[in-house]
Protein backbone atom coordinates (compact mmCIF):
# COMPACT_ATOMS: atom_id res chain seq x y z
CA UNK A 1 0.00 0.00 0.00
CA UNK A 2 2.75 2.49 1.01
CA UNK A 3 4.51 1.16 -1.94
CA UNK A 4 2.31 2.07 -4.10
CA UNK A 5 1.71 5.28 -3.02
CA UNK A 6 5.67 6.37 -2.87
CA UNK A 7 5.63 4.88 -6.72
CA UNK A 8 2.81 7.26 -7.43
CA UNK A 9 3.65 9.98 -5.54
CA UNK A 10 7.42 10.12 -6.70
CA UNK A 11 5.87 10.12 -10.29
CA UNK A 12 3.58 12.59 -10.08
CA UNK A 13 6.24 15.23 -8.81
CA UNK A 14 8.79 13.92 -11.59
CA UNK A 15 6.15 14.53 -14.24
CA UNK A 16 5.95 17.85 -12.60
CA UNK A 17 9.24 18.93 -12.48
CA UNK A 18 9.79 17.76 -16.75
CA UNK A 19 6.90 19.56 -17.48
CA UNK A 20 8.63 22.11 -16.32
CA UNK A 21 11.85 22.04 -17.24
CA UNK A 22 10.45 21.24 -20.88
CA UNK A 23 11.58 23.71 -23.38
CA UNK A 24 8.87 22.77 -25.65
CA UNK A 25 5.70 23.84 -24.83
CA UNK A 26 3.76 20.41 -26.05
CA UNK A 27 6.13 18.46 -24.38
CA UNK A 28 5.47 20.49 -21.36
CA UNK A 29 1.53 19.86 -21.68
CA UNK A 30 2.00 16.02 -22.81
CA UNK A 31 3.89 15.79 -18.70
CA UNK A 32 1.30 17.60 -17.70
CA UNK A 33 -1.36 15.31 -18.28
CA UNK A 34 1.21 12.36 -17.05
CA UNK A 35 0.88 14.44 -14.15
CA UNK A 36 -2.85 14.86 -14.15
CA UNK A 37 -2.80 10.69 -14.42
CA UNK A 38 -1.03 9.90 -11.70
CA UNK A 39 -2.92 12.00 -9.31
CA UNK A 40 -6.23 10.68 -10.37
CA UNK A 41 -4.43 7.32 -9.02
CA UNK A 42 -3.35 8.55 -5.90
CA UNK A 43 -6.93 9.96 -5.17
CA UNK A 44 -8.04 6.69 -6.36
CA UNK A 45 -6.21 4.56 -3.88
CA UNK A 46 -7.16 6.94 -1.46
CA UNK A 47 -11.15 5.90 -1.81
CA UNK A 48 -12.37 8.90 -3.56
CA UNK A 49 -12.92 6.94 -7.29
CA UNK A 50 -15.89 9.65 -8.32
CA UNK A 51 -12.79 12.75 -7.85
CA UNK A 52 -10.40 9.85 -9.75
CA UNK A 53 -12.39 9.64 -12.94
CA UNK A 54 -13.18 13.50 -12.94
CA UNK A 55 -9.42 14.21 -12.32
CA UNK A 56 -8.47 11.72 -14.92
CA UNK A 57 -11.24 12.67 -17.73
CA UNK A 58 -10.95 16.67 -17.46
CA UNK A 59 -7.22 16.93 -16.17
CA UNK A 60 -5.65 14.62 -18.49
CA UNK A 61 -8.25 14.51 -20.84
CA UNK A 62 -9.85 17.88 -21.47
CA UNK A 63 -6.95 20.22 -20.16
CA UNK A 64 -4.90 18.48 -22.42
CA UNK A 65 -6.53 19.20 -25.83
CA UNK A 66 -6.89 22.38 -24.56
CA UNK A 67 -3.52 23.20 -24.66
CA UNK A 68 -2.68 21.34 -28.00
CA UNK A 69 -5.04 23.36 -28.98
CA UNK A 70 -4.12 27.28 -27.90
CA UNK A 71 -0.40 25.83 -28.58
CA UNK A 72 -1.56 25.16 -31.89
CA UNK A 73 -3.32 28.82 -32.70
CA UNK A 74 -0.69 30.89 -30.69
CA UNK A 75 2.42 28.81 -31.72
CA UNK A 76 5.63 27.48 -29.86
CA UNK A 77 8.05 30.49 -29.41
CA UNK A 78 11.59 28.64 -29.82
CA UNK A 79 13.74 31.07 -28.24
CA UNK A 80 15.22 29.91 -24.79
CA UNK A 81 14.22 32.82 -22.26
CA UNK A 82 16.33 33.72 -19.52
CA UNK A 83 14.15 33.83 -16.77
CA UNK A 84 13.18 37.00 -14.86
CA UNK A 85 14.10 36.23 -10.96
CA UNK A 86 17.64 34.46 -10.88
CA UNK A 87 17.08 30.91 -11.16
CA UNK A 88 19.07 30.09 -7.73
CA UNK A 89 17.10 32.84 -5.87
CA UNK A 90 13.82 30.89 -7.28
CA UNK A 91 14.89 27.54 -6.11
CA UNK A 92 15.87 29.26 -2.60
CA UNK A 93 13.19 30.91 -2.30
CA UNK A 94 10.79 27.75 -3.52
CA UNK A 95 13.02 25.58 -0.69
CA UNK A 96 12.26 27.92 2.19
CA UNK A 97 8.87 27.79 1.55
CA UNK A 98 7.96 24.46 1.49
CA UNK A 99 10.91 23.71 4.49
CA UNK A 100 8.73 26.50 6.55
CA UNK A 101 5.45 24.91 5.39
CA UNK A 102 6.43 21.51 6.31
CA UNK A 103 7.96 22.71 9.95
CA UNK A 104 4.99 24.37 10.38
CA UNK A 105 2.52 20.82 9.24
CA UNK A 106 5.49 18.45 10.82
CA UNK A 107 2.90 18.46 14.17
CA UNK A 108 0.45 17.47 12.00
CA UNK A 109 2.08 14.82 9.93
CA UNK A 110 3.62 13.20 13.33
CA UNK A 111 0.58 12.65 14.34
CA UNK A 112 -0.77 11.00 11.20
CA UNK A 113 1.42 8.24 12.24
CA UNK A 114 -0.54 7.63 15.23
CA UNK A 115 -4.20 7.25 14.01
CA UNK A 116 -3.06 4.31 12.17
CA UNK A 117 -6.01 4.57 9.53
CA UNK A 118 -6.65 2.41 6.83
CA UNK A 119 -8.28 4.02 3.19
CA UNK A 120 -11.62 2.39 2.90
CA UNK A 121 -14.02 3.16 0.21
CA UNK A 122 -17.17 5.36 0.93
CA UNK A 123 -20.76 3.89 -0.30
CA UNK A 124 -21.78 5.73 -3.11
CA UNK A 125 -25.05 6.69 -1.81
CA UNK A 126 -23.06 8.77 1.00
CA UNK A 127 -21.32 10.83 -1.85
CA UNK A 128 -24.37 11.35 -3.66
CA UNK A 129 -25.91 12.88 -0.44
CA UNK A 130 -23.03 14.74 0.55
CA UNK A 131 -22.44 15.99 -2.74
CA UNK A 132 -26.21 16.74 -4.09
CA UNK A 133 -27.95 17.60 -0.38
CA UNK A 134 -25.18 19.19 1.73
CA UNK A 135 -23.18 20.76 -0.83
CA UNK A 136 -26.25 21.81 -3.39
CA UNK A 137 -24.48 25.92 -2.94
CA UNK A 138 -21.42 24.56 -4.43
CA UNK A 139 -23.08 22.68 -7.51
CA UNK A 140 -24.85 26.13 -8.04
CA UNK A 141 -21.70 27.70 -7.89
CA UNK A 142 -20.15 25.48 -10.33
CA UNK A 143 -23.02 25.80 -12.86
CA UNK A 144 -22.45 29.73 -12.49
CA UNK A 145 -19.39 29.05 -12.91
CA UNK A 146 -19.36 27.16 -16.55
CA UNK A 147 -21.82 29.47 -17.88
CA UNK A 148 -19.49 32.08 -16.48
CA UNK A 149 -16.28 30.33 -18.31
CA UNK A 150 -18.46 29.88 -21.88
CA UNK A 151 -19.17 33.78 -21.84
CA UNK A 152 -15.85 34.59 -21.46
CA UNK A 153 -14.25 32.31 -23.51
CA UNK A 154 -16.70 33.60 -26.08
CA UNK A 155 -16.48 37.55 -25.55
CA UNK A 156 -12.61 36.99 -25.77
CA UNK A 157 -12.41 35.15 -29.56
CA UNK A 158 -14.87 36.92 -30.61
CA UNK A 159 -14.18 40.48 -29.67
CA UNK A 160 -11.28 41.01 -31.59
CA UNK A 161 -12.31 39.23 -34.74
CA UNK A 162 -15.61 41.46 -35.06
CA UNK A 163 -13.20 44.39 -34.27
CA UNK A 164 -10.80 43.19 -37.18
CA UNK A 165 -13.79 42.30 -39.38
CA UNK A 166 -15.28 45.88 -39.24
CA UNK A 167 -12.05 47.97 -39.34
CA UNK A 168 -11.68 45.92 -42.57
CA UNK A 169 -14.77 46.55 -43.69
CA UNK A 170 -14.31 50.34 -42.84
CA UNK A 171 -10.84 50.29 -44.87
CA UNK A 172 -12.96 48.95 -48.05
CA UNK B 1 9.92 5.07 12.26
CA UNK B 2 7.61 3.99 9.25
CA UNK B 3 5.68 6.03 7.24
CA UNK B 4 2.08 5.66 6.06
CA UNK B 5 0.54 6.30 3.00
CA UNK B 6 -0.87 9.74 4.42
CA UNK B 7 2.76 10.49 5.33
CA UNK B 8 3.44 9.92 1.08
CA UNK B 9 0.73 11.90 0.28
CA UNK B 10 1.61 14.91 2.62
CA UNK B 11 4.99 14.89 1.28
CA UNK B 12 2.89 14.95 -1.94
CA UNK B 13 1.29 18.11 -1.54
CA UNK B 14 4.05 19.65 -0.33
CA UNK B 15 6.65 18.46 -3.56
CA UNK B 16 3.95 19.67 -6.17
CA UNK B 17 3.13 22.81 -4.19
CA UNK B 18 7.18 23.85 -4.70
CA UNK B 19 7.15 22.67 -8.69
CA UNK B 20 4.21 24.87 -9.00
CA UNK B 21 5.98 28.00 -7.12
CA UNK B 22 9.06 27.38 -8.55
CA UNK B 23 7.43 27.07 -12.52
CA UNK B 24 5.32 30.59 -11.46
CA UNK B 25 8.64 32.33 -10.29
CA UNK B 26 10.74 30.86 -13.60
CA UNK B 27 8.94 31.03 -16.48
CA UNK B 28 8.28 33.92 -19.08
CA UNK B 29 5.73 32.43 -21.49
CA UNK B 30 2.37 32.73 -21.07
CA UNK B 31 0.90 29.43 -21.72
CA UNK B 32 3.31 27.99 -19.22
CA UNK B 33 2.48 30.00 -16.21
CA UNK B 34 -0.80 28.11 -16.89
CA UNK B 35 0.60 24.60 -16.63
CA UNK B 36 2.47 25.81 -13.44
CA UNK B 37 -1.16 26.91 -12.26
CA UNK B 38 -2.11 23.55 -13.03
CA UNK B 39 0.13 22.16 -11.20
CA UNK B 40 -0.52 24.09 -8.14
CA UNK B 41 -4.11 23.15 -8.55
CA UNK B 42 -3.25 19.60 -8.41
CA UNK B 43 -2.08 20.07 -5.13
CA UNK B 44 -4.55 21.81 -3.72
CA UNK B 45 -6.77 19.00 -5.04
CA UNK B 46 -5.00 16.50 -3.42
CA UNK B 47 -4.71 18.01 -0.04
CA UNK B 48 -8.41 18.15 -0.24
CA UNK B 49 -8.71 14.46 -0.40
CA UNK B 50 -6.26 13.66 2.15
CA UNK B 51 -7.86 16.18 4.78
CA UNK B 52 -11.04 14.90 4.34
CA UNK B 53 -9.40 11.20 4.71
CA UNK B 54 -7.82 12.14 7.56
CA UNK B 55 -10.63 13.80 9.23
CA UNK B 56 -13.03 10.97 8.48
CA UNK B 57 -14.80 12.81 6.03
CA UNK B 58 -13.99 11.52 2.55
CA UNK B 59 -17.01 12.30 0.95
CA UNK B 60 -17.26 16.26 2.27
CA UNK B 61 -13.44 16.40 1.00
CA UNK B 62 -14.31 14.61 -2.23
CA UNK B 63 -17.43 16.76 -3.13
CA UNK B 64 -15.06 19.70 -2.77
CA UNK B 65 -12.54 18.63 -4.73
CA UNK B 66 -14.80 18.67 -7.62
CA UNK B 67 -15.70 21.70 -7.04
CA UNK B 68 -12.14 22.76 -7.15
CA UNK B 69 -11.66 20.98 -10.24
CA UNK B 70 -14.52 22.55 -11.83
CA UNK B 71 -12.93 25.89 -11.00
CA UNK B 72 -9.19 24.79 -12.48
CA UNK B 73 -10.77 24.16 -15.37
CA UNK B 74 -12.50 27.55 -16.64
CA UNK B 75 -9.24 29.11 -15.26
CA UNK B 76 -7.60 27.02 -17.49
CA UNK B 77 -9.59 27.59 -20.38
CA UNK B 78 -10.03 31.52 -20.03
CA UNK B 79 -6.02 31.92 -19.40
CA UNK B 80 -5.81 30.07 -22.81
CA UNK B 81 -7.84 32.17 -24.48
CA UNK B 82 -6.38 35.02 -23.21
CA UNK B 83 -2.60 33.48 -24.39
CA UNK B 84 -4.04 33.41 -27.93
CA UNK B 85 -5.54 36.70 -28.09
CA UNK B 86 -2.49 37.92 -26.48
CA UNK B 87 -0.36 36.32 -29.17
CA UNK B 88 -2.71 37.61 -32.33
CA UNK B 89 -2.80 41.54 -30.47
CA UNK B 90 1.23 41.52 -29.88
CA UNK B 91 2.82 39.12 -31.43
CA UNK B 92 4.35 37.31 -28.59
CA UNK B 93 3.71 35.49 -25.48
CA UNK B 94 6.92 36.37 -23.27
CA UNK B 95 5.45 38.27 -20.10
CA UNK B 96 8.53 40.52 -20.07
CA UNK B 97 7.80 42.13 -23.64
CA UNK B 98 4.04 42.70 -22.40
CA UNK B 99 4.86 44.51 -19.59
CA UNK B 100 4.38 48.49 -19.64
CA UNK B 101 6.79 48.95 -16.41
CA UNK B 102 10.30 49.36 -17.93
CA UNK B 103 13.35 48.65 -15.57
Amino acid sequence: MVGVMVVVIVGAIFCALQSMRANRLLVSALWLAGTSALVALAIFVMGAPEVAVIELSVGAGLVTVLFVFAINVAGEEPIKLKPLVPRPLSIGLVALSILLLGWMGMPGLLSILQLNVTFSLPSAADFTRAFWEQRSLDVVAQIVLVFAGVLGVLGLLSDTETAGGSSEETQK
Amino acid sequence: MTFSAANVVAVGVLGLLGVGFYGLLATRNLIKVVVALQILVKSAILGLILAGYLRGQVVLGASLAITVIVADTIVAVIGLALAVQVRRKFGTLDLRSLSTLRR
